[in-house]
């Protein structure tokens, strides 16, 4: 056998005949209990449901993806200056850092419609939302990256008598960028999540409406399969932007010519 | 002079000696009594806790920022892994502030030393062993050092590579005339590249014998097989094995 049709049937198969197996089952047990449709819709009425508001579902989840990304990108840019400045002064990180693991504590639903009423109910809000629950993975994996130097770089480059800003440019920031990778992995998901948890709270008014304003409404509205099938959006909008990071990540990791991945060990 | 580190713990305890300019000394003792210390003591990564420690009329740190270029070869080669060669060999050169033309010159000039041409543009996670030590020696060298400060840098090779590392190092000198200070704990090794070795006894280390070598000056392989050789090395095991008994 080729190797391409030996992976399909080893590693592709088992799982997609395990979701035809479930989905046949659920299809099933809906119609054999006659549960009814605004509790559990049937995989047939989801995928009706999707098919009839396409155009709406589509629009939704490119607005939920604009606040996720821009969420994690003031994480990202935010994150690493944080890092940065942590890295140059001990004094600065034992102060600021408890507070970033507090934050990383506080339950993102109890804060978020704070938030929504401090930063204003439309797309600024959602992303403030996203950016606080996507910052910590980045800025624990950035302090650790930058502090984490093998001291016999830091000596080799104190003996070339290198200034604290030659250390940083060309040492810790180096070093720095396979955390970063693994800490955008796990950022890119919670922005996500960040910003359907936004726009719970939040709506766009005129700018349009995203995956989690679709998903609190239909609930509302007992339009279960139309909420089902935004749900469905959303798993597949955090399966595309963690890929795209992901894949992202790989290509920087080559060029970086470090064989394994960096991870933090600050909780 | 003295070190102590924190923790009450003396590494270095009244070592008294003199390295003119241009000398190849190698420093020899048993394993934890001080050779790294006092390297990184005389590079001025490290004070002394008592006593003075000057080079080139200066304190350590002051030297090489000021008076003499100073390159350190650590026990292993310590490349920088998303740098190929010829940028590792960039970076001491770009931290001096050595121009952009003079930089490609010497680096190619080093690279010819070592020879590592081909590799340039290899990283480091491609290079074997012995290779990695020899950018590492490569990059210590392309900033033409006044003193070379040279920390176990062959253990971890085996003897073949380490013989053909030492006649290049050996040639070097020759060619350079940078003071060297080696430290090994190979004793056939010191006597073959030095013209003193400085033996020093378990922590808190001290000098206890200043062995001349007495050997002529374009030393090649034949000469590990002489008598010379052999009384010379001979003679710093005894005083190596006296002063650990
Ligand atoms: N950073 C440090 N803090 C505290 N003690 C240290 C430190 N570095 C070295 N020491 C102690 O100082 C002593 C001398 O260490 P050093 O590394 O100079 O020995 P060495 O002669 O180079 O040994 P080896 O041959 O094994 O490399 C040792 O007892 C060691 O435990
Ligand atoms: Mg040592």
């Amino acid at each position: 056998m080729k190797p391409w049709s030996q992976w399909l049937w080893k590693v592709a198969l088992p799982p997609v005949a395990f979701f035809v197996l479930v989905v046949a089952a659920w299809q099933v047990a809906t119609a054999f209990w006659q549960i009814p449709a605004y509790l559990v819709p049937s995989p047939a009425r989801v995928v009706d449901a999707a098919r009839q508001h396409a155009d709406d579902l589509a629009s939704a989840s490119m607005m939920t993806a604009a606040g996720a990304l821009c969420g994690f990108g003031l994480s990202l840019v935010a994150g690493t200056a944080l890092g940065l400045l942590f890295s140059q002064s001990r004094i600065i990180e034992r102060s600021i850092y408890p507070y970033a693991i507090f934050l990383q504590t506080v339950p993102i639903v109890a804060i978020a419609p704070l938030v929504v009423m401090w930063f204003g109910n439309g797309f600024g809000g959602v992303v403030v939302v996203s950016f606080i629950l996507s910052l910590f993975p980045i800025l624990a994996n950035a302090t650790a990256g930058l502090t984490s130097v093998p001291p016999q770089l830091v000596e080799l480059f104190e003996v070339y008598n290198a200034t604290r800003w030659q250390t940083l440019w060309k040492l810790r920031l180096p070093n720095a960028v396979p955390y970063l990778v693994t800490g955008a992995k796990t950022a890119c998901g919670l922005s996500v999540i960040g910003a359907i948890v936004g726009e719970m709270f939040a709506g766009y008014g005129a700018e349009g409406f995203g995956l989690g304003y679709l998903i609190s409404m239909n609930t509302g509205n007992l339009d279960t399969a139309y909420a089902f099938a935004a749900v469905i959006a959303s798993t597949l909008l955090s399966i595309a932007i963690f890929v795209a990071v992901t894949s992202a990540g790989a290509t920087i990791l080559a060029r970086w010519h470090t064989t394994t991945t960096k991870t933090s060990t600050t909780p | 002079m003295s070190v102590s580190y924190a923790g009450s713990i003396q590494a270095l305890k009244g070592i008294d000696c003199e390295i003119p300019a241009g000398q190849f000394v190698s420093v020899v003792g048993p394993s934890g009594c001080g050779k790294s210390t006092l390297l990184r003591a005389i590079a001025g990564l490290i004070e002394p806790t008592s006593g003075t420690l000057r080079v080139a009329a200066l304190a350590p740190a002051a030297a090489r920022r000021q008076a003499a270029r100073l390159s350190f070869v650590f026990q292993d080669a310590t490349l920088l892994p998303w740098r190929t060669v010829r940028g590792n060999l960039r970076l001491p050169l770009a931290l001096r502030g050595v121009a952009r033309a003079a930089q490609d010159a010497r680096i190619a000039e080093a690279l010819h030393m070592v020879g590592l041409n081909e590799f340039a543009d290899r990283y480091p996670n491609e290079l074997s062993g012995g290779m990695r030590m020899r950018v590492s020696l490569a990059r210590a060298l392309v900033t033409e050092p006044e003193l070379l400060l040279l920390d176990e840098p062959f253990a971890a090779l085996d003897d073949l590579t380490r013989q053909a590392l030492n006649d290049e190092l050996l040639r070097l000198w020759g060619a350079q005339r940078w003071t060297g200070v080696f430290v090994t704990h190979n004793i056939a090794e010191a006597v073959y590249l030095s013209q003193r070795i400085l033996v020093l006894g378990p922590r808190p280390g001290r000098v206890v014998a200043d062995v001349r070598v007495p050997l002529p000056a374009p030393r090649s392989a034949e000469l590990r097989s002489q008598a010379e050789f052999a009384r010379v090395t001979g003679e710093v095991a005894d005083c190596l094995r006296r002063a650990c008994a």
